[in-house]
């Protein structure tokens, strides 16, 4: 199954089991979504649980605070992210607050998808990332899951939770395959090991994760070590029981984030290891994230601007020599 | 509209006008902080408008003191939301500008001006998709007329014909600076024109802003799509506390107070509704020991336990929920 066809059997399902979920967004409904997250619910579920919106993304989370209030279980999609800015106001000052200004008064069951980061060529303005705003707002569930099994499983835990929850994707991962299981249980909130090692802990999330599992073979020969892989799953709430173990095992962590390094979100795992973790490390924690300059266009500048399996290879490597791993 | 509710009315606006002034003293000694926005010389305009729409959901802006007890809050749960302390509507972590009473149907206390609109739009929508009869009101000054969110929530609203009814307080300033500057002209229903009904009223006159707006909301809940109704009214305040009302002449202020709201109804009270003048004395007598109530329950209320710092950040308190 496509991690896309994943989201959408979690939707799909959802709504089936409950009336009063509703998903809504640009395109979502005739035309199926830009990445077909949504295809083939507008026939099932009809216009008035599938609603195609206008391009007026204040609206969108707007009118879906709104329906939580009244009642409803919205999902709101947001084409991508680049776009979510629009509806900051609504993000930040209602979804995320309502529940804490009103003394827990107001319940606000909602989700807010959408797909981010750097894909092919869209340039600046099609390719941020903002994990490190949504993190920094209290209130906010924020999940971000690379496994296609548990981006089932955490979408619907999302759309299930009466707390209102961002849910990013990666633009890149809709096409990724992967085995769902649809009978476990699992909580979004653990992190996943995506791959077991005693070495070095590598920390990523999203598109990012993959990334690093393609390094990891090279980096284990060239420093002849082995990696532990970490996929957050949930950026807000952090499960930091899950990193300590791993770390008490490494002493050593390396952070990867496609994002800008600047005031990213990956400052926040290594600053955490600094404060809480600093004994157990026997090395500098190393942090690779993008570069601070909006995306350019031109692929070769695209992918210079990012980490990729190479250059995660090639940092962590020369780290790893210059650290005794 | 009968003798009783024009009675009930009269007190809530009284009430209102009193509580207004027992904050802005509650103020003034130090007992309230923050933002306040008061409401004196909007009296009608509160009570009419929430008193007319009687079932229904209201998502207002952050003036809505008033409007929160024509809802049927009470005063002292209001009063201490002001002085920050736990018995307060919103357990003292909302304030002036934030009152929700869910059971009431009251969302707010909004204070992003115009933010309020797109979460009534979707409530609305709720409203319609559940085959509830009742609609939803937004309230908002003449300010949110010119944002962004102003325009989508007409367009939304409109396009899925929703049982909204848009209700503007044009009191002619956003903060301090007059709707002529800011906008090509004063009567914002213009704006609406295209998308639905629109209808002006006399936001002074707390009969006609009742009768107007039990109207539009009849029309929103026969199911032909949302109302605008726009309200001339006047603040006699400035804008907050801190604004000191420099911006508005002398003659400017005393042809809003000769237009006073309660002045007017107490003579129709008496005209038109044949009260007494010992009825009317007795609702200001019991308009006025609400007030000094609401005072000394907020005075000798507690404040909040350290551990609410950390309450209703999220609804789940588990993390661990399984899916």
């Amino acid at each position: 199954m496509l991690y896309r066809e994943a989201l959408n059997k979690a939707l799909d399902e959802v709504m089936s089991a409950d009336d009063s979920v509703v998903t809504l967004g640009e395109d979502v409904g005739l035309y199926g979504g830009s990445f077909r997250v949504t295809e083939g619910l507008v026939e099932k579920y009809g216009e008035k649980r599938v609603i195609d919106t206008p391009i007026a993304e204040l609206s969108i989370v707007g009118n879906a605070v709104g329906m939580a209030i009244g009642g409803l279980r919205p999902v709101a999609e947001i084409m991508t992210g680049n776009f979510s800015l629009l509806a900051f106001d609504q993000i930040i000052n209602h979804m995320a607050k309502l529940h804490y200004m009103s003394n827990g008064k107001i319940i606000l069951p909602m989700v807010v998808r959408f797909p981010q980061g750097v894909s092919r060529q869209l340039a600046a303005q099609h390719s941020e990332s903002y994990e490190q705003m949504l993190c920094a707002v209290p209130g906010l569930r924020v999940l971000s899951v690379n496994d296609v099994n548990y981006a089932y499983h955490a979408l619907k835990y999302a759309i299930l939770s009466d707390d209102p929850v961002v849910f990013i994707e990666h633009e890149l991962l809709y096409n990724k395959k992967g085995e769902v299981d649809f009978e476990q249980k699992l909580n979004p909130f653990e992190a996943r090991i995506a791959k077991e090692g005693s070495d070095i802990t590598i920390v990523s999330y999203l598109k990012m994760v993959d990334d690093v599992m393609l390094a990891v073979p090279e980096i284990e020969k060239a420093l002849g070590c082995s990696c532990e892989v970490i996929d957050l799953c949930s950026l807000n709430p952090v499960d930091y029981e899950t990193l300590k173990k791993s770390i008490e095992k490494t002493s050593r962590l390396v952070m990867v984030e496609e994002d800008h390094k600047t005031g990213g979100y990956g400052g926040q795992i290594v600053s955490w290891a600094a404060e809480e973790m600093f004994y157990a490390l026997d090395a500098p924690s190393l942090r690779l994230a993008g570069e601070d300059v909006p995306i350019p266009y031109n692929r070769g500048l695209e992918l210079a601007s990012i980490p990729t399996p190479e250059s995660i290879t090639r940092d962590i490597v020369a780290w790893g020599k210059k650290n005794d791993v | 509209m009968n003798k009783l509710l024009a009675q009930e009315m009269y007190y809530l606006m009284v009430l209102g006008r009193a509580f207004e002034y027992a904050a802005k003293e509650n103020y003034m000694k130090g007992n309230i902080s923050g933002f306040l926005h008061l409401d004196i010389g909007q009296e009608a305009l509160s009570v009419g408008a929430v008193k007319a729409f009687e079932k229904g959901d209201i998502f207002s802006g952050y003036r809505e003191h008033i409007m929160a007890m024509s809802r049927g809050l009470e005063p002292k749960a209001v009063m201490a939301e002001l002085f920050g302390k736990v018995t307060g509507v919103s357990g003292g972590k909302g304030g002036s500008m934030h009152l929700f009473e869910p059971s009431h149907y009251f969302y707010g206390g909004d204070a992003i001006v115009g933010g309020q609109l797109p979460n009534a739009v979707g409530c609305a929508y709720a409203r319609a998709f559940l085959e509830q009869d009742e609609g939803v009101m937004a309230i908002f000054g003449d300010g949110a007329t010119n944002g962004g969110a102003f325009f989508e929530s007409l367009n939304i609203a409109a396009t899925h014909k929703l049982p909204l009814l848009f209700l503007c307080e044009n009191n002619e300033y956003a903060i301090g600076t007059n709707i002529g500057r800011t906008a090509p002209f004063k009567e914002q229903a213009k704006k609406a024109e295209p998308y639905m009904p629109t209808y002006e009223v006399d936001g002074m006159d707390v009969e006609a802003v009742y009768k107007v707006v039990s109207e539009a909301r009849k029309q929103i809940e026969s199911g032909h799509g949302p109302v605008f109704v726009e309200a001339f009214t006047c603040r006699y305040e400035g804008h907050s506390i801190s604004d000191a009302n420099s911006y508005r002449s002398a003659q400017e202020m005393a042809h809003c107070k000769a237009r006073d709201p309660i002045q007017r109804f107490k003579k129709a009270l008496h005209e038109k509704w044949l009260c007494t003048e010992q009825e009317i004395q007795n609702i200001e007598t019991k308009a006025q020991k609400a007030v000094e109530n609401a005072v000394k329950y907020a005075e000798e209320s507690p404040e909040p336990e350290a551990d609410a710092l950390f309450e209703h950040v999220f609804y789940e308190e588990g993390e661990n929920v399984v899916s």
